[in-house]
């Protein structure tokens, strides 16, 4: 059973109807802890309905989930706050759980936002709000994070250090993370596994592996395909515009 | 100085004003005051029924409520009409068969203006015993599922994520409503509770930044509607039920000044 306790959630072929349409079937993955795995596929293709039938949002799925933690921590891909609710970032935090004050100031630090604590979350920007998620995300401390598209809005420099603060949390927390991103580039570097989904499990395994993948390469096309295989080595130089290799 | 039944009234609308300003909250927050005006209305069936059967009314009047309520999520489910058709439907026709039996039973003299517009007169020494007995119990379950209930009203997919359970926090609410409408109906009357619920809370929704401050500027904005409705009530001989909403709307009006007084501080 040792092997059994490392993994988090197991979902074995499973799929979600709804109105007599398929919105994703016939998927089978599993997250264990301290490994990130990234859904990649085309807009439509299931990635957000697969993350919420590993959390238990869907009742009526086909196939089977085995959740085996309930700490879990959610970044939805779309959130729609009433703004008839006062809610500061403070209220917001705590929303799921009660945590100490000193977890609170520690998240949003992390990402970038202690600054905004007492504001009201309804004047925060979209960036602002989206470092606001996360943070809540990981200031409870799970066992499982399930992020759809965290970094969306934020700017660019931002995005890197969140990805890069992603994968620091992984380690540290040794939490399982279910990641969903269309950004190829930052992704794929700190990602463990890769599930390519486009209705249906395209195919599945190492970055690496999914770049050289033909269904992939047809579903993104060769430059995609490049993008994941440039990280097959360390990189300890860089490519410039004009094709030329400069030591680091 | 006072009369006995005037401190009864007295204790027990700041007793309701305690449930009704938390509750009333959730019902702003969660867009449910039609929800509201239809479990009120119900009540009517609630109360006459009690009459025929000799039964408690405030305990009738809750399961009647309840009752209403199940019959609405199951309406909903099989049905394609828009909800606040269906909340219609069920206010309206769940009143007038209230009516249509008050109409039979001629043999027992009905205050029906007492009904809806309440009574202060008409609590008795049981009215409190309820009260005292059903609000704090109220109180003490909205507390035990306030988390889930408070997560799910600010994003359900959040709640249902991180395993909040609130499909059970919401089930456990309606019931919520129906208790608070069954012991406040004899005070502020069945036709004027949804103002109860909604008004001061609305007023605390204009000058509270956080949601628990909501809460308690609520629960004194219905505090503070009782005391003034009631000594108006008394002095001009009024119904305590619209003077107590008045006295609600008055203090509404008086928020009002201060959202002016913040944007203008904003500009």
């Amino acid at each position: 059973m040792s092997l059994d306790q490392k993994i988090l959630v197991k979902l074995k072929d499973a799929g979600f109807r709804l109105n007599n349409k398929w919105l994703v079937k016939g998927v089978s993955l599993q997250i264990e802890k301290g490994k990130i795995v990234t859904l990649i596929g085309p807009n439509g293709s299931g990635k957000s309905t697969t993350a919420k039938i590993a959390l238990g949002i869907y009742k009526n799925i086909k196939g089977e989930v085995e959740k085996y933690t309930d700490k879990v921590g959610y970044v939805p891909q779309k959130i729609s706050i009433d703004w008839t609710l006062p809610l500061r970032v403070y209220d917001f935090m705590v929303l799921t759980e009660n945590l100490k004050e000193g977890s609170i100031n520690e998240a949003l630090s992390l990402t970038g936002v202690i600054h905004l604590k007492n504001k009201n979350l309804g004047d925060l920007s979209g960036g602002e709000f989206q470092r606001v998620l996360l943070a809540r995300a990981i200031s409870k401390k799970p066992d499982l994070l399930v992020l759809d598209e965290p970094v969306q809005g934020v700017d660019f420099t931002g995005e890197i250090a969140l990805y890069e603060l992603i994968k620091n949390i992984s380690e540290k927390l040794n939490c399982g993370i279910l990641l969903i991103s269309h950004d190829l580039h930052t992704v794929m570097s700190a990602t463990d596994h890769v599930v390519c989904l486009n209705g249906h499990v395209c195919c599945s395994g190492s970055p690496i592996d999914v770049a050289r993948n033909n269904e992939y390469k047809a579903l993104f096309g060769e430059q995609a395909s490049q993008i994941l295989t440039r990280y097959e080595h360390r990189h300890d130089h860089i490519h410039t515009n004009e094709g030329e290799i400069k030591k680091n | 100085m006072f009369d006995d039944f005037f401190i009864r009234a007295l204790v027990a609308g700041l007793g309701i004003a305690i449930v009704t300003g938390p509750l009333g909250c959730f019902i702003i927050w969660r867009r449910l005051s039609y929800f509201g005006d239809t479990l009120a209305h119900s009540a009517l069936l609630g109360v006459t029924l009690a009459y025929s059967l000799e039964f408690n009314i405030a305990l009738s009047v809750f399961i009647i409520s309840s009752f209403i309520a199940l019959i609405l999520i199951d309406l909903q489910k099989r049905t394609n009409l828009p909800g606040d058709a269906l909340l219609g439907l069920l206010a309206h026709s769940s009143l007038a068969i209230g009516l249509v039996v008050i109409g039979f039973l001629s043999f027992i003299r009905f205050d029906i203006m007492g009904l809806l517009f309440g009574d202060i007169l008409a609590v008795t020494i049981d009215d409190l015993l309820i009260i005292g007995i059903g609000g704090p119990l109220i109180l003490l379950i909205l507390k035990l599922i306030w988390k889930s209930l408070f997560a799910s009203t600010v994003n359900y997919e959040l709640a249902e994520a991180e395993g909040l359970k609130p499909d059970r926090a919401k089930a456990i609410f309606t019931i919520l409503m129906a208790g608070v409408i069954a012991i406040s109906i004899k005070m502020v009357g069945l036709l004027l509770i949804t103002g109860m619920l909604i008004i001061p809370a609305a007023m605390a929704r204009n000058v509270s930044s956080s949601p628990q401050s909501m809460v308690i500027y609520s629960i004194l904005g219905g505090l503070l509607s009782v005391m003034l409705g009631l000594f108006v009530s008394l002095e001009f001989n009024t119904s305590s039920g619209p003077s107590i909403i008045a006295a609600a709307l008055f203090l509404f009006i008086l928020s009002l000044l201060k959202i002016k007084q913040s944007i203008k501080l904003k500009n």
